[in-house]
């Protein structure tokens, strides 16, 4: 066995070697400077953020295992570490003045944003349940505080509190599965667990493991009946941190999802494709009629965000490399529309507006036509209205449904999105139909405004012109495929 | 004399994941919850030192070290978060987590 690791190792974790050490920069920064130029901080961030996109973008073709089978640097990795950083760029973005109204401590706040976009990327690369694991606490252990930021507020006190209870619990259920597998197998690595368990009979201790998986996986995904935690922590956190945990931790879930049971578990689809599809319809079913109901939008996106989990498990379920491919395309979407729905709420945080109920949308198209029209985009892009980019990505969900023989699963979805048009719509005719709500007025500051153009930009020439990001997400989905072949290359 | 089989630690940390499992459902305070949450995580770490003897290699062991540091730096972040709760609500019972709906 080679001792230590080699220069090559280092060089492929290159964009999280940046990452950390940009984080550990901004915590020096916040003590270095006065507290009147923390406004720098913000650009701090941006540049790490930047910087380590420009490390990931010589790895786009690069397909091999590093750190002794630790990690895995492929197409399927770098195309979720591109979700990530994007979320997180256009989560900074839109931070900076929120924090200024909040008054809150602009330092350990981009540091923790910065860690949970660390532990993300290595949930897209790990491919030992140990590296999978560590990756989904250093993500979930930044959130956890993250949630809890607002220290005054009661709301974001038990956000936090929620959060940590139930993430902590199911943590030890998704630990105990990975456990179990291991003890069946002898080991922790994904791709040789495919290759031991796959020779090996089926006992009941399997499947037990398996549950607990599924289980821990399912709560962090917030799919139903593992949800209870999620319309709780969306309203309680602050607004950023709520945009960022619904999007970049669902993708890294998703991610982590796909790495443990295509690559891991292929031989058990036909016992986790059941359960699957009873999360998928139970998820967007509930989430859909929940939402039908609430009048606060943090909430409302919440149960939002509850359902597209369930579209997202479509292509789970379907177990092929199209619905991989549709999955990785609608996350990348979701950035967009989930991302800039919510800039839009936190623009309406100002002085004196919490901003978060249905009712401060108010006539928001007689004031500020741009953002009332952006707002639009969103709700039809999440609704899933053509020509929208949320069109795009549901039509590909459902064909590969289809594809796939889950012609039932695809109808469900359907008749799910018509539901979910009723309370995106809602929102529309309250900006147009409504009398105007009060309120000083609505500032957006050069950030947000950058924020708002990327995100709506996203979501209209996606919607017109998806061709480059399929053929991307086209390609990146292979890596995932090929097991027996990878296994050999591990350099045990 | 009886031999200790991996059956048996199996059954050990079952049980101990079982009382951990309830103690989360049916105890209303939260630290004690938490504490609950704490026993899940070492009956995960009774199943891997168990399974590691029995394969005879240490994967096992530090996937168990692994997992007692994380439960010890989620440890440190939850009880931060609980305090900050304490000292708005002057109480730990989740029953009185009533601002939003459950």
């Amino acid at each position: 066995m080679p001792a230590g690791f080699s220069a090559a190792d280092f060089y492929n974790i290159l964009p999280e070697l940046v990452l950390t050490g940009g984080a550990l920069l901004v915590l020096i920064v916040d003590v270095l400077t006065a507290r009147q130029q923390r406004g720098l901080l913000a650009w701090v961030t941006l540049g790490v953020l930047v910087a380590t996109l420009l490390a990931l973008l010589p790895f786009s073709d690069v397909n091999t295992v590093a750190s002794r089978g630790l990690l895995a640097i492929d197409g399927f990795a770098f195309f979720f570490k591109l979700v990530f950083l994007l979320t997180a760029l256009v989560t900074v973005l839109m931070s900076s003045s929120y924090i200024e109204v909040e008054g809150l401590r602009a330092g350990e706040y981009y540091f923790l944003i910065l860690c949970a976009t660390l532990g993300m990327m290595f949930m897209a690369s790990g491919i030992d349940l140990i590296t999978i694991f560590i990756g989904l606490e250093t993500m979930a252990v930044a959130f956890y505080i993250l949630a809890g930021f607002l220290k005054p507020n009661r709301r974001s006190n038990e956000a936090a509190v929620k959060y940590f209870l139930l993430g902590a619990f199911s943590l030890g259920l998704l630990l105990y599965g990975m456990s179990i597998l291991y003890g069946l197998s002898g080991t922790t690595n994904v791709r040789e667990l495919a290759t031991v368990l796959a020779s090996q009979e089926r006992n009941a201790l399997l499947i037990v493991g398996l549950v607990m998986v599924v289980a821990g996986i399912g709560f962090k995904i917030a799919a139903v009946p593992f949800h209870m935690w999620a319309p709780d922590v969306y309203e309680g956190a602050p607004t950023p941190v709520t945009a960022f945990l619904s999007v970049g931790s669902k993708a890294a879930s998703f991610a982590m999802l796909l790495r443990l049971f295509m690559e891991g578990l292929p031989f058990l689809a036909d016992m986790w494709q059941p359960m699957f599809w009873v999360l998928a319809v139970m998820s967007m079913t509930v989430g859909n009629l929940a939402a039908l109901t609430q009048s606060n939008i943090k909430r409302m996106l919440a149960y939002s965000s509850i359902a597209h989990a369930g579209y997202l498990l479509i292509g789970v379920v379907a177990n092929s490399s199209r619905g991989v491919t549709a999955m990785m395309i609608y996350l990348l979407l979701y950035v967009f529309m989930q991302l800039g729905a919510f800039a839009v709420v936190v623009m309406l945080r100002r002085q004196d507006v919490a901003g978060d109920e249905l009712k401060d949308l108010s006539g928001l198209y007689f004031r500020y036509p741009t953002a009332a029209v952006a707002m639009l985009f969103f709700m039809l892009s999440l609704g899933g209205l053509p020509p929208t980019a949320g069109f795009m990505g549901k039509f590909w969900l459902f064909s590969a449904a289809i594809e796939s023989g889950f012609i039932w699963l695809a109808v469900i979805g359907v008749l799910n999105s018509a539901v979910s048009l009723y309370y995106y719509i809602r929102v529309v005719v309250f900006m147009w139909m409504k009398e105007e709500a009060l309120g000083s007025p609505i500032v957006a500051s050069p950030s947000m405004a950058v924020a708002l153009t990327v995100a709506l930009a996203g979501a209209v020439v996606f919607g017109v012109y998806p061709r480059p990001l399929f053929e991307l997400a086209q390609e990146s989905a292979q890596s995932i495929g090929g097991v027996a072949a990878a296994v050999s290359a591990l350099s045990f | 004399m009886l031999e200790i089989t991996p059956t048996h630690y199996l059954v050990l940390s079952a049980g101990l994941f079982m009382i951990g499992v309830i103690g989360v459902m049916v105890r209303r305070n939260i630290i004690i919850i938490f504490m609950s949450i704490e026993l899940m995580l070492n009956a995960v770490n009774v199943n891997l030192a168990a399974f590691s003897q029995q394969w005879q290699h240490v994967t096992g062991q530090v996937f168990a070290v692994f997992v007692i540091a994380v439960a010890a730096a989620e440890a440190a972040v939850g009880l931060g978060i609980i305090l900050a709760f304490y000292r708005n609500k002057e109480t730990v019972n989740i029953d009185e987590m009533n601002v939003m709906r459950w």
